[in-house]
């Protein structure tokens, strides 16, 4: 088979493979599973063939028109270089790793069948985004996915956070989409084609007339898919849908879709300095404010979205520096201990009985109870907060290296300024990202109170995932000499300023946690905090289902706990509040969006219910009050009928001859 | 004969008979005042006839289909009045009421009905 035919079938698989676990869950249980998890295992096969194939070298294009569309053609179009060959192993490894991980996590889940294929799905689509060459195909894939993440974070519909989790999860990003769409029309519309090649092609001609609106259209809808500042406050929202779910959207789908699609069209980007700067502020604004908000966070499921947010910042910020190969190498890394952290913390979770970190922190012997998880989330996290030799840290220096460069002048693909803020806000988020990886550690595994509750041994699958995903989180940082071929070419790695400010930093904000650790530790015996959910022979999905549900009621709110004796509380101060609610964005939305709409529809309501209403009504009684006096005449009496008919009938006489007079 | 007496006579008939339709009670006396208008219509067809000199005499021709018309129907309408007075006992026009339309009373005239229907089964 060609390498083109190969990539075909690539997101195909998973496709058919929906498709009939779609159409087959009901009547044919049995196959439920193998139709999960084969396809997407094939499909993680063929794209390591068309890696091993296209090998970083020259890109494979292949294009097939199916029907003439009019002045723009659209056309079935593959587009393999080595980003789109390394990102779509990541999306294979990640979704394999998923569903093997979901047939142990929802075992007995009664809507497994419609859950699996719906992974399937979404899996299939994140493929044709990656391997797509024509931007309108890639739009398809982009919104199925959208759809899918609807479904998928609101599959535990019967509570209310993950009914609105789902529903704001797809608004704030189709609010994104939209001017993204816009912008793709305006971008084929310069470039004459929608074909990624072609655009390119436009862009080094000099063919785009008007590249900042363009790129600034098309940011939007980057920042929706992203989780970027402003249209991040979906994301955090999104850990009310199950763990497996998080790990696949936060790791390698949905949210990597944004920062890969920039990744692909950078010249675009690259043509207006606007847009670069836009980009790196909003990088570095979301960069910051997750990092703090993730320290103040209580839920662990929460930690972590923030800190998906904030390594999505470090993405667009080696974006808003023109380094393309830098932000793939973090998506890639940060894919594969994110990946980690989320299927591990679905464990920790279902051992503990609750998601919140106060409530773990009174319990002792949660790392003893499940070592696994303990293993491998140490390692994750060491990744996160980019210790050495750790996946996470090769990746974030690439980052900052290119941030350094740019910043120094050294490069000029963006503006000094675009450099300077990324390398700012990357070094404060690298302390912060440390802080918070040691404060989730210390909270979760450190914990010191009664025994956790015993939950039975983990299910194999879900075990043997963690470790997969352990090895590339450990040693894929050593491949970093090696990556340059597959992108652009820019060194990827570290140099010695970077390397020595960003682990010096990582260790201070570890340190500087422990400290505040030690010091607050003491506290928790004063303040008795907690609620478990022990099932120990349901499927881990009901535990963590009813943690979810329970963390407003038992802890007043969904994001913190009154906890004193938490580090991040001592760290952030009299900020700790501001930065718990996310910094009240959520409130600013309610008061500039959501109120005026909710106006807006009452507004409607009452001239609906009071307005027009009143016109179909009145029409209604008129004829009614019509009818009953026309009731009236109807006496029964004959001879006032024959009255009234000789009355009639004179009157027209009269008139007759009246009219016959002329008068 | 000037043609005056006939249509003043056939005037004053057709009004007295015009009168009895309107306003007397008994259904017998309305049914006469019927005739009373029909004859006056009679007399207005022969009266005209005979001033116009018609060779064929239609209006004398139409004069006996009326008259026997007005036998037939005055046959029914005594039939009928005959049989409601068995009925109801009377012959009132005013107490015949039963079209009458009274305010929210489709089911109330539904009910009537069926019950009438049972009386006569």
């Amino acid at each position: 088979m060609t390498t083109t035919t190969l990539a075909v079938l690539v997101p195909l698989l998973p496709f058919l493979g929906a498709a009939a676990g779609l159409l087959l869950g009901r009547t044919a249980p049995g196959f439920v599973r193998p139709l999960a998890v084969l396809p997407t295992v094939a499909a993680l096969v063929l794209a390591v063939l068309v890696a091993v194939r296209q090998g970083g070298g020259k890109a494979v294009d292949a294009a097939t028109q199916l029907t003439p569309t009019g002045s723009v053609p659209i056309e079935l179009a593959l587009h393999l270089d080595g980003f789109a060959a390394l990102t779509a192993v990541l999306v294979g490894v990640v979704a394999s790793c998923v569903q093997i991980y979901s047939t142990g996590y929802l075992r007995d889940d009664p809507r497994y069948p419609s859950y699996a294929a719906l992974v399937s799905l979404f899996t299939s689509a994140m493929l044709l985004v990656v391997y797509s060459g024509d931007l309108m195909v890639l739009l398809v894939g982009w919104e199925v996915m959208g759809i899918c993440s609807y479904f998928l974070v609101g599959h535990y519909w019967e509570t209310p956070e993950a009914r609105a989790a789902s529903l704001k999860a797809f608004l704030v990003t189709k609010l994104g989409d939209v001017p993204f769409l816009i912008g793709l029309f305006a971008l084929a519309a310069d470039a004459g084609t929608f074909r990624i090649t072609g655009v390119l092609g436009a862009v080094t001609a000099g063919g785009i007339d008007h590249p900042t609106l363009v790129a600034l259209l098309l940011l939007a809808g980057v920042a929706g898919k992203s989780a970027q500042f402003p249209l991040h406050t979906w994301l955090p929202d999104a850990m009310a849908g199950p763990t497996p779910v998080s790990a696949l959207i936060h790791a390698a789908t949905m949210v990597a879709a944004g920062v890969y699609f920039v990744a692909r069209l950078l010249p675009v980007f690259a043509a207006s300095a606007a847009a670069m700067t836009v980009l790196a502020v909003m990088a570095a604004l979301t960069m910051v404010g997750s990092a703090l908000a993730a320290l103040a966070q209580d839920d662990i499921k929460r930690v972590l979205a923030y800190s998906t947010i904030g390594q999505l910042g470090y993405m667009s910020g080696a974006l808003a520096v023109g380094d393309r190969g830098a932000a793939v190498f973090h998506l890639l890394s940060h894919g594969a201990f994110k990946a980690l952290l989320f299927l591990a913390a679905g464990v920790v979770i279902h051992a503990a009985g609750t998601n919140s970190l106060a409530a773990m922190s009174r319990m002792s012997g949660l790392a003893r109870r499940v070592p696994d998880a303990y293993w491998t989330m140490t390692v994750a996290l060491l990744a996160l907060a980019a210790v050495p030799p750790f996946a996470g840290f090769f990746s974030k220096e690439a980052v900052l290296v290119a941030a350094e460069h740019t910043a120094l002048g050294d490069r000029d693909v963006a503006p000094a300024g675009a450099g300077w803020i990324v390398f700012a806000a990357g070094l404060l988020t690298a302390l912060l990202t440390a802080a918070y990886a040691a404060r989730l550690w210390l909270l979760a595994f450190h914990g010191k109170g009664a025994e956790a509750p015993d939950h039975g041994r983990q299910p194999v699958a879900m075990n043997a995932v963690l470790w997969v995903l352990a090895l590339p989180s450990l040693a894929f940082g050593l491949a970093v000499t090696s990556l340059d071929d597959w992108f652009d070419g820019n060194a990827l790695t570290p140099t010695t300023t970077t390397a020595v400010l960003g682990t010096g930093l990582a260790l201070a904000g570890g340190l500087v946690t422990y400290a505040a650790w030690r010091r607050a530790v003491p506290r928790a015996a004063h303040v008795p905090i907690g609620a478990v959910a022990a099932h120990p022979d349901a499927e881990p999905a009901v535990s963590e289902a009813e943690a979810i549900a329970t963390h407003a009621p038992a802890y007043g709110s969904i994001a913190s706990a009154p906890d004193p004796a938490d580090p991040g509380r001592l760290l952030l101060g009299p900020l700790h509040r501001h930065a718990a609610t996310g910094f009240h964005l959520d409130a600013v939305y309610t008061a500039l969006f959501v109120r005026p709409v909710r106006a807006a529809a009452s507004l409607v309501r009452f001239l609906d219910r009071e307005v027009v209403d009143t016109y179909v009504r009145g029409a209604g009684a008129t004829t009614g009050l019509l009818g009953a006096a026309v009731r009236r005449a109807q006496t029964g009496n004959v001879q006032t009928y024959l009255s009234v008919l000789l009355a009639g009938s004179v009157v027209l006489a009269v008139a007759a001859v009246l009219v016959a007079a002329g008068a | 004969m000037h043609l005056a007496y006939p249509a003043v006579l056939a005037v004053l008939l057709f009004c007295t008979g015009l009168y009895g339709v309107l306003a007397r009670r008994n259904a017998i006396l309305v049914l006469m005042s019927v005739e009373l208008m029909l004859n006056a219509v009679n007399l207005n067809l022969v009266a005209f006839d005979v001033w116009l000199r018609d060779t064929l005499h239609a209006g004398q021709a139409l004069t006996l289909f009326t008259i026997a018309i007005a036998a037939a129907e005055i046959g029914i309408g005594l039939a009928i009045v005959l049989m409601v007075y068995r009925n109801r006992g009377t012959a009132d026009i005013d107490r015949l009421r039963d079209n009458a339309e009274t305010p929210g009373g489709d089911e109330a005239d539904h009910e009537q009905t069926g019950k009438k229907a049972e009386a006569t089964a």
